[in-house]
């Protein structure tokens, strides 16, 4: 077949697809006219895509299996060796070319319809989120969490023990006999003779003391009771309960143990002052206050004008208590302390009324999320 | 104890002002609770005499008063009190005055009659709650001085919270002791000589129960003047310490404790009949006591008696019969020693608690009563005059405490304190306190004084002197002793890890009394004998919870009433249980409660009421905390206090662990409580053996998916499925589920119909369709004929 006879014959082919008539001239013009006016139009229908789908309906057309362009390039052996170089040549330009304005054509139809659907798919992002939402730990909790990681961090285990106690284990082995007006002072909730609701977490020193071979380093919290209720007093509250008993043990590191610990657990630094006290389980004893942290120690009503908190008692282990549990008192010393879990919860959380923690009001817990 | 400042400086008087003064005793551990003003601010009043008294003309309750108040010419003053009368000396607010609250006294006209100032009553000088009319000042007010100045009235009540093993410092003595110390300055004791007998009357004593009054002392006072009054000075000294004005015996046996810690009584000499017998009661004896009670009396308790009766609650309080009168002229003083523990808790027994008791429960020097009852009568022949008869002291000094010896080892003390002291320093500090000591090789052999009631041990003395040298002096240390290292059990279940899940699936944890009502009690478990508290709070806080649902119903309707009908809410705590056996089981708790929607309202989600299922897989994913969610059933069960088909009981390899269910409706309606409750209950013991995960290789063969739709009879539960098709299935099985369960149009009212979910694998090959079709068909050949399940079309 000669080259306008293929030519004539892609043509055709391209005339009745599209409706394009061309007027056939010399072989060598016409050739090259024929295909110049072949790309021209391919690339005029990737323009005038307005789809992907189209697009690819033209890319098959032109560069399928059966495509114009494919035909062609499958005749070139029809061709003289003369002539096959240059129609060669002239075809893959036009198929490179044709290949370019499709991925580019398909490149911004893809853009496009990215972009409509993004904008289809934009949203109100400041609804709220669905689900469920959380609910909160009790600020006592959250308190005896905060004591329970500091003190556990410098060593201390968590004991527990019972809150039905008896008498032995909350006072006569604390060295608080019988009658003694430090009894008197528990305000104690009685079931009969002997048993009783723990008044303080110290009876589970005992217990410890009682079961365990020193070293000991332990913390104990817990609810306790007392038989008292007003606007500062809850009939039952919360205590942690710390013991260390060990060959070297002074004051002096109790005194350490407390100052780190009540500094973490406010985040500040804080003026400590250990005021001489008494505990018939301990001597010597003080009471802890802590520079007030509503008024950094200027006096408010919180401190009831004095700048100082007492937020702790705590000290030396008394010998006849170590004598009660059967541990010598010549080898080993200890400290113990006990805190109460409200009074920093709500110096922490600047709570006012020790009552709202057992109201369990949800419009108060949930501030605790 | 309260005490006015004045006085004590009279004793002791350091260059420290009142607020050092405080600060000092709170930091030697005499804990300063309150200082307060002995009179509020006021100024511009003068003593004044009444001159003369006329009626005013316009109001029959008003009289005009000629007043001289030391100026040139007497105030005419309109006055309203009826007991004002010429010849009185009255505390005058003159022109320019300022009364407490700011009230200024101006010239006024009172119906048409001009006054020149006020005569005041306490209560407008700030003194006093109540009154009955005008103060009446003693003659021997000097008319025109300032009343403030006179009565220094510039001074401080200081109120001391003292510890119990400080009964030595309940007294003005006591304090002043310590001030002295802490100041290292003197101490001055106002001189206090014997009274020589004038008369030769005295009573028999006889200590009948020495151990417990090992010391008597008592004297007979004649002929006392029955109107005389207390002098002022002593009024206002009592005052300011807390103390009422009664009569003068009263008065100054009050005024003596106050001052020397010694608690006195004084009888009525004509009331008791013979001698004094310090002796237990007997048992049933009645005593009427001067506050009007009449208490029976048990035979621990020691009574002071004439011949005939116990005339008094030895140590505690007088009786009415024996009472001093307004006319009583002669008196038997008692000054006594009374052991701590015969008085320790026998006050409270009978209900009382007095200024006496409250001493000898923590102790009186034993040495100090003779000397009290000098200064008393000293102080009542000043005032009431009359004649003392000789002390009577009967003494059995087996009995009375003997001063311990204590071992003080010098090294002890810096190992104790943490400081190292010069042993001077500890030698001088126990010297002030009032110790003697006797050098020993390795420290002292030191002897308390004998007030101290709590130096009892080496570190007792260790404590005074860290308290007196001050403990802000004992260094901070952070040599950490023995870090004992114990961690929980990694496999355990932690209680800590448990709230947290619940908080993040929208729980709030709340923490409820540990004693409730009766009532609910009852409802809750009627058949739980629970433990009764003898003294409650209330009734409502009586008995101890037997389960912790108590707290979340009574929450839960706190809420509901509140406005938050959304509760979700969670305890854990103990709960106290009566064993087959009858003791008593207190077993940590965690339950939880959920009423409401399912969902906080929110767009976009179609509002639906929380059900048993939303709160099955709360718990679900507690218990998968164990790391052994495999171990755990939930079996049909019944509760009192839950719905009879919404009830399950939770075991964990056949032994039950807990319940949950929808509370029984006929309980909600009875408790209030709005909508479907669901609660739950754990125990958390049985739930602390956990699982420590381990490792099960991953096929690198593809899985199966396989559904069925089956119908079945109703009643067939999930689990009964579940294990049948494991039953029928081989190892490749890998997975149930159970994806829809149908009832209703297009199913037999009978019976259900479920779409499961199988998945196979094998960790060998990849399983063929044939296989798998075998496999499958023998699950349904298996449901088909345990269940009866067909499979649906």
């Amino acid at each position: 077949m000669s080259l306008s006879l293929f030519c004539r014959s892609l043509f055709s082919h391209f005339s009745c697809q599209f409706n394009v008539m061309v007027e056939p001239i010399s072989l060598n013009s016409l050739a090259d006219t024929t295909l110049a006016a072949l790309q021209d139009a391919a690339l005029a229908a990737v323009a005038a895509a307005p789809d992907l789908a189209t697009l690819d309906q033209t890319r098959v057309h032109y560069l399928g299996k059966n495509g114009a362009l494919t035909a062609l390039l499958k005749q070139l052996g029809t061709l003289s060796a003369e002539e096959r170089p240059a129609a060669g040549n002239a075809i893959n330009q036009i198929k490179v070319a044709l290949q370019t304005a499709l991925d580019d054509r398909k490149t911004a139809l893809e853009q496009t319809a990215l972009s409509a659907r993004l904008a289809a798919e934009r949203i109100d992002i400041t609804l709220p989120g669905r689900g469920q939402t959380p609910g909160s730990l009790h600020p006592v909790t959250r308190a005896l969490r905060r004591i329970e990681r500091l003190l556990g961090n410098a060593g201390f285990a968590v004991a527990e023990g019972p809150e039905v106690e008896d008498s032995y284990h909350n006072f006569t082995a604390l060295n608080i006999p019988e009658h003694h007006p430090a009894r008197a002072m528990h305000d104690t909730f009685y079931f009969d003779a002997e048993r009783l609701l723990r008044t303080h977490t110290s009876p589970v020193q005992i217990r410890v003391m009682a079961s365990q071979a020193p070293p000991l380093k332990i913390i104990a919290p817990g609810r306790v009771y007392r038989c008292d209720s007003d606007l500062t007093h809850t009939p039952m509250f919360h205590q942690v309960e710390g013991l260390l008993v060990d060959e070297q043990v002074s004051f002096a590191d109790l005194k350490g143990v407390l100052y780190d610990f009540l500094r973490n657990f406010f985040e500040r630094e804080l003026q400590l002052r250990f005021r001489p006290s008494y505990f018939p389980f301990t001597e010597p004893s003080a009471e802890v206050d802590i520079q007030c942290v509503m008024c950094g120690g200027s006096g408010c009503r919180v401190c009831k004008q004095t700048g100082w908190l007492e937020v702790l008692g705590c000290g030396m282990v008394y010998p006849a208590v170590f004598q009660q549990v059967g541990i010598d008192p010549e080898r080993y010393r200890g400290y113990a302390f006990g805190m109460g879990v409200e009074r920093l919860a709500m110096l922490r959380y600047g709570i006012d009324d020790i009552r709202l923690n057992f109201d369990n009001d949800l419009r108060y817990l949930r501030q605790f999320a | 104890m309260r005490f006015s400042e004045a006085w004590l400086r009279e004793w002791v008087n350091p260059p420290v002002d009142t607020q050092q003064l405080a600060d000092q005793l709170s930091m030697a551990g005499l804990e300063v609770d309150a200082v307060a003003p002995a009179a509020p601010a006021f100024c511009g009043v003068t003593i004044g005499l009444v001159q003369e008294i006329v009626p005013h003309p316009d109001a029959a309750k008003l009289r005009i008063c000629t007043v001289e108040v030391g100026g040139a010419a007497p105030l005419q003053i309109i006055c309203g009190a009826a007991n004002v009368a010429a010849g009185m000396r009255v505390p005058v607010a003159t022109i320019g005055a300022v009364l407490p609250n700011d009230f200024k006294i101006k010239k006024a006209k009172l119906r048409g009659v001009e006054s020149f100032g006020m005569i005041c009553s306490v209560v407008e000088l700030g003194l006093a709650e109540t009154s009955n009319g005008i103060w009446e000042l003693p003659a021997d007010a000097p008319v025109g001085a300032d009343v403030r100045q006179w009565l220094t009235l510039d001074d401080h009540c200081i109120e001391v919270d003292l510890t119990p093993d400080r009964g030595d410092c309940l007294s003005v003595a006591g304090l002043a002791r310590e001030v002295a110390v802490i100041n290292r300055v003197a101490l001055t004791a106002p001189a206090i000589a014997p009274v020589t007998p004038t008369n030769a009357d005295q009573l028999a004593v006889q200590l009948a129960a020495p151990a417990a009054c090992p010391r008597y002392a008592c004297r007979v006072l004649r002929n006392l003047d029955p109107t005389a009054t207390t002098p002022i000075w002593m009024q206002e000294r009592l005052r300011r310490s807390g103390l009422r004005s009664i009569s003068p015996v009263v008065d100054v046996t009050n005024y003596v404790l106050l001052e020397l810690g010694q608690p006195l009584h004084g009888f009525d000499l004509a009331k008791l009949n013979g001698g004094i017998a310090v002796r237990l009661a007997q048992d049933g004896e009645t005593l009427a006591l001067l506050n009007g009670d009449t208490v029976t009396l048990r035979p621990d308790t020691l009574v002071i008696a004439d011949a005939n009766h116990a005339v008094a609650l030895a140590g505690i309080m007088g009786g009415a019969a024996t009472a001093v009168s307004a006319d009583t002229r002669d008196i038997l003083l008692e000054s006594a020693f009374f052991a701590p523990l015969a008085i320790s808790g026998k006050a409270r027994s009978y209900g009382l608690h007095t200024d006496s008791s409250h001493r000898f429960e923590r102790g009186v020097d034993p040495q100090l009563q003779v000397r009290a009852i000098e200064r008393a009568t000293q102080l009542l022949l000043d005032i009431v005059g009359g004649e003392a008869g000789p002390v009577v002291v009967v003494t059995a000094e087996e009995h009375l405490p003997q001063p311990p010896v204590l071992h003080l080892r010098e090294a002890r003390i810096a190992q104790i304190l943490g400081l190292a002291l010069p042993a001077a320093t500890s030698v001088e500090v126990l010297e002030r306190l009032g110790m003697t000591l006797e050098t020993v090789a390795d420290g002292w052999l030191v002897t308390p004084p004998s007030a101290r009631f709590d130096l009892v041990h080496e570190v007792d003395l260790i404590a005074d002197i860290g308290r007196i040298h001050g403990y802000d002096q004992i260094p901070v240390s952070h040599a950490s002793a023995a870090t004992v290292t114990t961690a929980p059990s990694e496999a355990g279940f932690e209680l800590e890890r448990a709230r947290l899940a619940l908080v993040d699936r929208g729980f709030h944890e709340v923490i409820t009394y540990s004693f409730i009502s009766p009532e609910l009690q009852a409802l809750i478990e009627p058949e739980a004998q629970p433990l009764r508290l003898a003294n409650p709070i209330s009734a409502e806080l009586s008995v101890m919870r037997s389960s912790l649902w108590a707290g979340l119903l009574h929450t839960a309707r706190y809420n509901q009433t509140r406005q938050s009908e959304r509760v979700r809410i969670f305890e854990s705590g103990l709960r106290f249980r009566h064993d087959a056996a009858g003791q008593l089981q207190q077993p940590l708790g965690l339950a939880g409660l959920v009423s409401g929607s399912a969902l906080p309202e929110q767009w976009g989600v179609t509002a639906r009421a929380v059900d048993f299922y939303d709160l099955k897989a709360d718990v679900e994913a507690v218990l998968a905390l164990t790391g052994a969610a495999g171990q755990f059933r939930f079996v049909a069960g019944e509760h009192p206090a839950l719905h009879p088909g919404q009830t399950a009981r939770i075991e964990r390899d056949g032994l039950p662990v807990g319940m949950m269910g929808m509370v029984h409706p006929a309980l909600a309606a009875r408790l209030d409580l709005k909508g479907d409750v669901f609660v739950f209950e754990l125990d958390v013991a049985p739930l602390a053996l956990g699982i420590l995960p381990r490792y099960a290789p991953i096929s690198r063969f593809p899985s199966i998916r396989r559904d069925l739709a089956i119908a079945l009879d109703r009643t067939i539960s999930h689990d009964a499925v579940v294990n049948c098709v494991r039953a029928g299935a081989d190892e490749t099985l890998r997975e149930v589920m159970v994806f829809d369960v149908y009832t209703g149009q297009n199913v037999d009212s009978s019976r259900k119909s479920l779409a499961l979910g199988l998945i196979l694998q094998s960790y060998s090959q990849t399983l063929t369709d044939d296989f798998i079709e075998g496999a499958v068909g023998q699950i349904v050949n298996r449901l088909a004929s345990e269940l009866g399940a067909r499979l649906r079309d």
